[in-house]
């Protein structure tokens, strides 16, 4: 079982908080990119060590701007060099600008069983803040039609922006759940590097949005998601009954994975390793058959610290007998969880360490203080 | 021995002595190209960091002139205030000194105090305007300020850049022309005076001198005259950029021995050397001991690292004889030292070479200077309270005295308003007041030395624009209204936050302080009231919220290693923190005192 991360890096226009390698203009080299990604398919067949395919993941970028005849291309090269498992999740990013009857039966045909659509808000002011390329009204409809066409659909919603009320945050939580997706992701604004609302910041523009108030707001979301029956698997992911991301939730639990394209991470359960974030670059080494990419092999203890870092952070929490297999946990550490304990931050189930409602608001803090040290 | 010139390069920091050495090194070849790299004789990795000089540094070049060869011994000095010790120290092994100004800067604080320190041993001055590359240089103007200062002829000052080389031919020559050769009598008995120290870890102490009188054998058995103590010249020399061993020093001459000594404290700077057998009648006039001006505990964050703080402390003070420390405990803080300093920069260089040089993380206390306590019942007794919690309690106390200092600072007359007022802020009474020319100013006020161990130089600097030098030296004791003022961290006192305050100063500082803590310790698990107090009553108070929300919304693939690197350093960063009752408290939270203003 392993999963294969495709990295499209094209979008319309640059929205204000991303950091996401990608370019927007990219007319002159995007049949070469297709090719090219086509290409690191093929060249980095053995990553995997022949192990099946479960999932399959669009991502990006948007890849929801591929034509259908680059889709296909790509599609027919993952299928003719993998073994592809019969039931495999395949899932596409969209926007919901690109959300058409046309576009959505083009998917359908492709094989996309499933679809992510990067909605974030129903309020056109904060489509406008974050320079989304689509509107509120598009923001609706797209879920309503890509439902229709039987997708299983994930949306993404963003929270914690400035001036913002916690009704406004409400309205939109239950805007969505009115809609009925299968799967929901939520995430707390955060200003990255490089994005022009870092940029803002440095300029002193932009109001800062309290802990406090990031903190209501994810309560809320919690409650509400809870009322409307979905639940939380991990930090920021939602779902009803099963519909869990598969391919993300390999990631969090050490499923091995490939990643293609620029900037794309792929994963073999000793060593992680990303390609370059730069387009012609990236082309460049792929054609010359010399990839441009950085390595890095995890220690033990570096294994160890992921385990924690991504178990907590979900429903599943971290397996106290993996973990010891990889280091006997120190007198610190115990000590350490014994004082979460006493603070109420984690409870334990049998051989499984687990966030509490209140810890999984300082799941970062938790797993930092839990940390092995090398 | 009329063939020998001993000078050293003094200026205010900065103005380019270590640079301007640079090309008088290459220029007579004792530092080949190959090997020359920016202000070489700062050898210290601290030194080359900072791009600052924290010692002396002497050298002996080879210089030709008509067919004649002359040896030159040349010692760089430090600018910094803290570092005048050094100063003093060089000039006394020399004839003759450069003076150097940054023409683009003109005279500064240091400038003066710097020329008075070499005038006082009547040293030859050759006053150079350095950095005359610069688009900014006044050459005119600040030539007349030198000529007002010293009194010589303007054609006296040579011009001069370190770093195009321009003048340099001229200073190597007027060191020949205008300062003297040494005197002393070669048949004498040998009298050496010991101007600097260094340790190295393989041959023990390795001390600096410069004869007087006589001259020193390789293998001879010296004596020190204020130790008493004899010992065997195992190996003498003259330094260059390596140490270069000899069989002689001559009169006049300035050279190295090793003698298996293997403590900074038994070679004092100041110490005469003189023959076992023949001893000269009598000691060269030393230093007064180095005081220090600042106090402050030093701490391990790991209590166990006790012993190796103390060893790691009496490693450095063999390099640095004017670190001092004993032992003292805090409630708060469990076993450290406590030490003194020459000044704010000499306690951040020495804590910042402890987590360097020894790998000690440790807490630096709120620094202090040094008081005068005297009680009721003994109101003619002085004790000496060199950290706040020492302090009587204040219904037994008659009086306290604090250090006041003379300050100099010169700034452009336009900012005069604004240094008076911060002068007058921090307690200080203006003294006098001098056009240096029609836009510098020299203003000279007495002020307790408290005032600059907080954020004086900061707010100097800001209130100038960096148009303002500034330099002290002690003045004695006077008396003042002082009262402690207490940190409480979740309801407990915290002694190494206590600072001694004026009165008048304790409410608007006690609010600063807990603002500054409240924003340098973390929010933990629970709620942490924190107050400033005066005796039993509170007079600030602020609240740390409990924790709450920590943690980032999205760990897909790529973001794992991200995110791991950055929870790892959030660990790191725990380590430097200090467990005080129940609440952890970061290493800088300590010195919150000196950055209220930032
Ligand atoms: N343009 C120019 N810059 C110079 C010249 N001399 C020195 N500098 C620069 O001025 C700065 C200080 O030079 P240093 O030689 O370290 O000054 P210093 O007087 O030895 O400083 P301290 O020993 O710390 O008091 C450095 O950045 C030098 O590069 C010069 O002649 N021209
Ligand atoms: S958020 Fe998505 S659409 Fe917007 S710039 Fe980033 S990758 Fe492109
Ligand atoms: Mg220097």
């Amino acid at each position: 079982m392993a999963g294969i991360y495709i990295h499209i890096p094209f979008c319309k226009q640059k929205c204000t908080y991303c950091d996401f390698h990608f370019s927007t203009s990219f007319k002159s080299y995007r049949e070469k990119m297709i090719q090219a990604i086509c290409l690191e398919l093929t060249q980095r067949v053995d990553y995997l060590q022949n192990q099946s395919i479960s999932t399959v993941y669009f991502g990006g970028g948007t890849p929801s701007l591929l034509t259908k005849e680059e889709l296909k291309k790509i599609v027919d090269t993952v299928s003719k060099n993998y073994t592809v498992e019969e039931d495999f999740e395949f899932t596409l990013e969209a926007n919901p600008d690109d959300i058409t009857e046309a576009q959505l039966e083009m998917w359908k045909a492709a094989g996309v069983n499933r679809l992510s659509i990067g909605l974030q808000s129903f309020l056109q002011e904060d489509l406008d803040w974050m320079n989304r390329a689509h509107t509120a009204i598009e923001s609706e409809s797209a879920v309503r039609l890509a439902k229709k066409f039987g997708f299983q659909l994930t949306v993404d919603l963003i929270y914690g922006l400035p001036n913002r009320s916690l009704n406004d945050w409400k309205n939109n939580i239950q805007k969505l759940t009115s809609l009925d997706p299968e799967h929901i992701s939520a995430y707390c604004l955060t200003i990255e590097k490089r994005t022009a609302l870092h940029h803002m910041v440095d300029k002193g523009d932009l109001p800062q949005v309290s802990e406090d108030d990031q903190s209501e707001q994810f309560e809320m979301l919690l409650q509400e998601m809870n009322n409307a029956g979905y639940h939380q698997y991990e930090i920021s992911n939602f779902a009803k009954g099963e519909n869990y991301s598969r391919h993300n939730s390999n990631y969090w639990n050490g499923v091995d994975y490939l990643g293609i394209g620029p900037s794309a991470h792929s994963f073999d359960g000793k060593s992680r390793r990303w390609n370059i974030a730069n387009n012609p670059k990236y082309i460049k080494g792929i054609f010359e058959g010399f990839s441009n990419h950085e390595d890095e092999i995890l220690s033990s203890t570096d294994q160890f610290n992921e385990l924690l870092l991504t178990g907590l952070r979900t429903k599943w929490g971290v397996n106290y007998k993996k973990l010891s297999e990889l280091h006997k946990p120190s007198e610190a550490f115990i000590k350490q969880l014994n004082s979460f304990r006493s603070f109420g931050l984690i409870q334990e189930e049998t051989d499984t360490i687990l966030l509490t409602q209140k810890g999984k608001l300082q799941a970062d803090y938790i797993a930092a203080m839990l940390f092995l040290e090398e | 021995m009329k063939n020998i010139r001993n000078f050293c390069i003094i200026a205010h920091i900065d103005h380019g002595k270590s640079t301007l050495a640079d090309r008088l090194l290459q220029t007579t070849g004792t530092i080949s190209d190959r090997d020359m790299q920016s202000q070489a004789l700062d050898d210290m990795e601290l030194e080359r960091e900072r791009g600052i000089t924290i010692k002396s540094h002497a050298i002996q070049m080879d210089y030709e002139h008509d067919g004649e060869k002359y040896t030159y011994n040349l010692i760089d000095t430090p600018g910094h205030v803290d570092f005048s010790y050094e100063v003093s120290r060089s000039i006394a092994a020399c004839e003759g000194a450069l003076l150097i100004v940054d023409a683009s800067q003109g005279i500064e604080a240091q400038t003066i105090s710097n020329l008075y320190l070499a005038l006082e041993h009547d040293l030859e001055i050759i006053p150079i305007l350095n950095k005359m590359d610069l688009p900014g240089a006044e050459p005119e103007e600040v030539t007349d300020q030198i000529v007002d200062l010293i009194g010589c002829d303007p054609s006296d000052v040579i011009p001069a850049s370190g770093k195009t080389g321009l003048g340099v031919d001229k200073i190597l020559e007027a060191i020949l022309t205008r300062i003297p050769a040494p005197s002393g009598d070669p048949k004498a008995p040998l009298q050496a005076m010991v101007f600097d120290s260094v340790f190295n870890p393989f041959r023990g102490i390795i001390a600096y001198f410069r004869v007087m009188n006589g001259a020193m054998h390789k293998g001879e058995k010296v004596k020190f005259l204020n130790t008493g103590e004899s010992y065997t010249a195992d190996e003498i020399g003259i330094l260059r950029m390596t140490p270069q061993p000899r069989n002689v020093v001559k009169t006049g001459d300035v050279g190295y021995i090793i003698s298996g000594i293997k403590q900074a404290k038994d070679v004092k700077v100041g110490e005469t050397i003189t023959n076992h057998e023949n001893p000269c009648e009598t000691a060269v006039k030393g230093f007064e001991d180095v005081k220090p001006m600042v106090f402050a505990g030093i701490y391990p964050v790991d209590t166990d690292d006790f012993e190796e703080l103390r060893y790691s402390m009496e490693k450095l003070q063999l390099n640095d004889s004017s670190l001092v420390f004993e032992p003292e405990s805090s409630a708060a803080l469990g076993f450290g030292f406590r030490c003194g300093f020459l000044g704010m920069l000499h306690m951040e260089i020495i804590q910042e070479r402890l987590e360097r040089e020894f790998n000690m993380t440790v807490i630096t206390t709120v620094p202090n200077v040094s008081y005068f306590c005297y009680t009721k019942k003994e109101p003619t007794v002085r004790q000496i309270v060199n950290n706040p919690s020492e302090l009587p309690d204040p219904s037994i106390i008659e009086m306290i005295e604090e250090p006041y200092i003379k300050a100099q600072v010169i700034t452009k007359s336009e900012y005069v308003g604004q240094v008076m007022n911060l002068c007058v802020e921090k307690r200080g009474e203006l003294q006098n007041q001098v056009y240096l020319t029609q836009d510098r100013v020299e203003i000279t006020f007495n002020m307790p030395m408290a005032e600059i161990v907080f954020d004086f130089y900061d707010r100097l600097k800001s209130v100038s624009r960096g148009y303002a030098s500034f330099d002290y030296h002690p003045i004695g004791y006077q008396s003042s209204d002082l009262v402690k003022l207490d940190v409480l961290l979740n309801h407990e006192q915290v002694d190494a936050l206590s600072a001694l305050v004026h009165r008048s100063n304790a409410f608007d500082l006690g609010k600063k302080i807990c603002l500054k803590l409240k924003e340098l310790i973390p929010r933990q698990q629970f709620e942490i009231p924190v107050q400033a107090s005066i005796g039993a009553k509170v007079i600030a108070r602020e609240t740390i919220k409990a924790l709450r929300k920590d943690v980032t919304a999205k760990c897909y693939g790529g973001d794992i290693s991200r995110k791991r690197k950055l929870l790892e350093k959030q660990k790191q960063g725990k380590k430097r923190m200090r467990q005080v009752g129940r609440v952890e408290v970061p290493q800088e939270a300590f010195l919150a005192v000196l950055k209220l203003n930032d």
